[in-house]
C-alpha cells in the first residue's frame, strides 16, 4: 500500500478504510506453490476436497512469486535451495507473508543436529511471520496458522510503515554475493 | 557361476592383480587392485564366461581404523527371457572390493564400461572424495581435475560422509553452528 504508506499523522483516523481494505486482503491470501519435500504433501492437502482451504480464500496456489502474498515453505530447506528460497521471497511483491511449516523450516527439526546440509531454520533467510509445528503439521495445524495469518493482517494499518521498513531490511540482508 | 569359480577365472587371467578373496560371508567378495581395475571391468563384462551386464550398486565406505577407502561395485549378469516377455534372469552375481589409501584416494573410472557407473562415482566422489580418473563428467577444480558433485553444491567443502569431516560454520552468509539458543538474524 505505498501509494498510502507515510502520508498520514500516526494519529489520523483511517479504520473504516483499514477495516475494508483488510477485510478483502485477509481473505485473499494467495499462496504461492512451493513444496521442498514431505511437509508439501500435506500442503497439498489443504488444497484438495477434504481441507479444501478455499473456504478462508486462500487456495488459489500461485505457479509464481509475482502473483503470491504467502510462501508457505513446506520442507527441509538446504543450504543449496537457501539461494532460491531467498529470491523466490525477493521476487514476491509486498505486502508478502512467510510461514515457516514443519519442524525442518522452524529450527532445523531432525537434522539439527547432525545435518550437514540443512539450514537450521529458514528464518536465518528470510523474515517468517508464522510459525506452524509438526513434522509434519496435520492439514488443521496449517489451516490454523493460515487463521492466524488471517488475525495478523486484521490489525495492520495503512498509515503504520511496515513494509518501507522491513523492505530496507530485506534488502541491506540480501547484499552479500548469495541473494 | 559360483563366486569361487570367477575369482578362479580372474585369478587364471590377472594374476596377483587379484588381491584378495573372501567368501565365507554372506556377501563374498573379490578385491583388486586399483589400478588393473578398467582391464577386469573390460574383462568382466565381455567375456563370454561372466557377461556382467549390470552395474548393481556401487559402495564407498570410509576404513578410518585402516587409514583407506574401499569402493565396492555389486555386479549382476542379467538375461532377458526368451521369448522376449517375462522377466529378466539373474545368471550369476559377484562383488569386487578396491582399497585406495586415504591420502592418495584415486580409481580409474569404469563409467565407459557401465553406463550406471558415472551417477554412482559422481555421488562417491561427493560423500567420500574418491577421486574417479578420466571421470567422462570431470571439472577443474581448485585442487584439480575431479568428477562434477552430484548432491552438494559445486563449491561445498570437504566430503560429508568421511568420518573425519568436520560440519561447515557457514555458508554463503547463513550461520550452521548448532547450538541451543543461538542468535537468529533480525530481518
Amino acid at each position: 500500500m505505498s501509494w498510502i504508506e507515510n502520508r498520514f499523522e500516526e494519529g489520523l483516523i483511517i479504520t473504516s478504510l483499514d477495516w475494508a481494505i483488510n477485510w478483502g486482503r485477509r481473505y485473499s491470501i494467495w499462496p504461492m506453490t512451493f513444496g521442498l519435500a514431505c511437509c508439501a504433501i500435506e500442503m497439498m492437502a489443504i488444497g484438495a476436497s477434504r481441507f479444501d482451504v478455499d473456504r478462508f480464500g486462500a487456495g488459489a496456489f500461485r505457479a509464481s512469486p509475482r502473483q503470491a502474498d504467502l510462501m508457505i515453505v513446506a520442507g527441509t530447506v538446504t543450504y543449496k535451495m537457501a539461494s532460491r528460497v531467498k529470491r523466490l521471497y525477493n521476487q514476491m511483491p509486498e505486502p508478502k507473508y512467510v510461514m515457516a511449516m514443519g519442524a525442518c523450516t522452524i529450527g532445523g527439526g531432525p537434522y539439527f543436529k547432525n545435518g550437514y546440509h540443512v539450514v537450521k531454520g529458514v528464518d536465518l533467510v528470510v523474515p517468517v511471520d508464522i510459525y506452524v509445528p509438526g513434522c509434519p503439521p496435520r492439514p488443521e495445524t496449517l489451516i490454523e496458522g493460515i487463521l492466524r495469518l488471517q488475525d495478523m493482517i486484521k490489525n495492520q494499518s495503512l498509515a503504520r510503515d511496515r513494509w518501507q521498513g522491513a523492505k530496507e531490511k530485506v534488502l541491506a540482508a540480501s547484499a552479500p554475493s548469495y541473494a | 557361476m559360483a563366486p569361487e569359480e570367477i575369482a578362479e577365472l580372474l585369478k587364471k587371467e590377472f594374476g596377483d592383480r587379484v588381491v584378495d578373496t573372501t567368501f565365507d560371508t554372506s556377501h563374498p567378495r573379490i578385491e583388486v587392485q586399483a589400478e588393473a581395475w578398467p582391464d577386469i571391468a573390460r574383462f568382466l563384462r565381455e567375456d563370454s564366461r561372466m557377461r556382467f551386464n549390470f552395474l548393481r550398486c556401487l559402495t564407498a565406505m570410509d576404513l578410518l581404523e585402516d587409514d583407506k577407502f574401499c569402493a565396492t561395485y555389486d555386479l549382476h549378469a542379467i538375461e532377458p527371457a526368451k521369448d522376449g516377455k517375462g522377466p529378466y534372469t539373474l545368471i550369476h552375481g559377484c562383488c569386487i572390493q578396491i582399497r585406495v589409501p586415504r591420502d592418495d584416494a584415486k580409481i580409474p573410472s569404469v563409467a565407459h564400461v557401465w553406463r550406471a557407473a558415472d551417477w554412482h562415482e559422481r555421488e562417491a566422489y561427493d560423500m567420500m572424495g574418491i577421486l574417479f580418473e578420466n571421470h567422462p563428467d570431470s571439472m577443474i577444480g581448485p585442487n584439480g581435475k575431479h568428477p562434477r558433485r552430484i548432491l552438494c553444491p559445486d563449491d561445498w567443502v570437504g566430503f560429508p560422509l568421511r568420518k573425519d569431516y568436520m560440519f561447515p560454520l557457514e555458508y554463503h552468509g547463513i550461520p550452521a553452528v548448532t547450538e541451543m539458543g543461538q542468535t537468529r538474524p533480525v530481518h
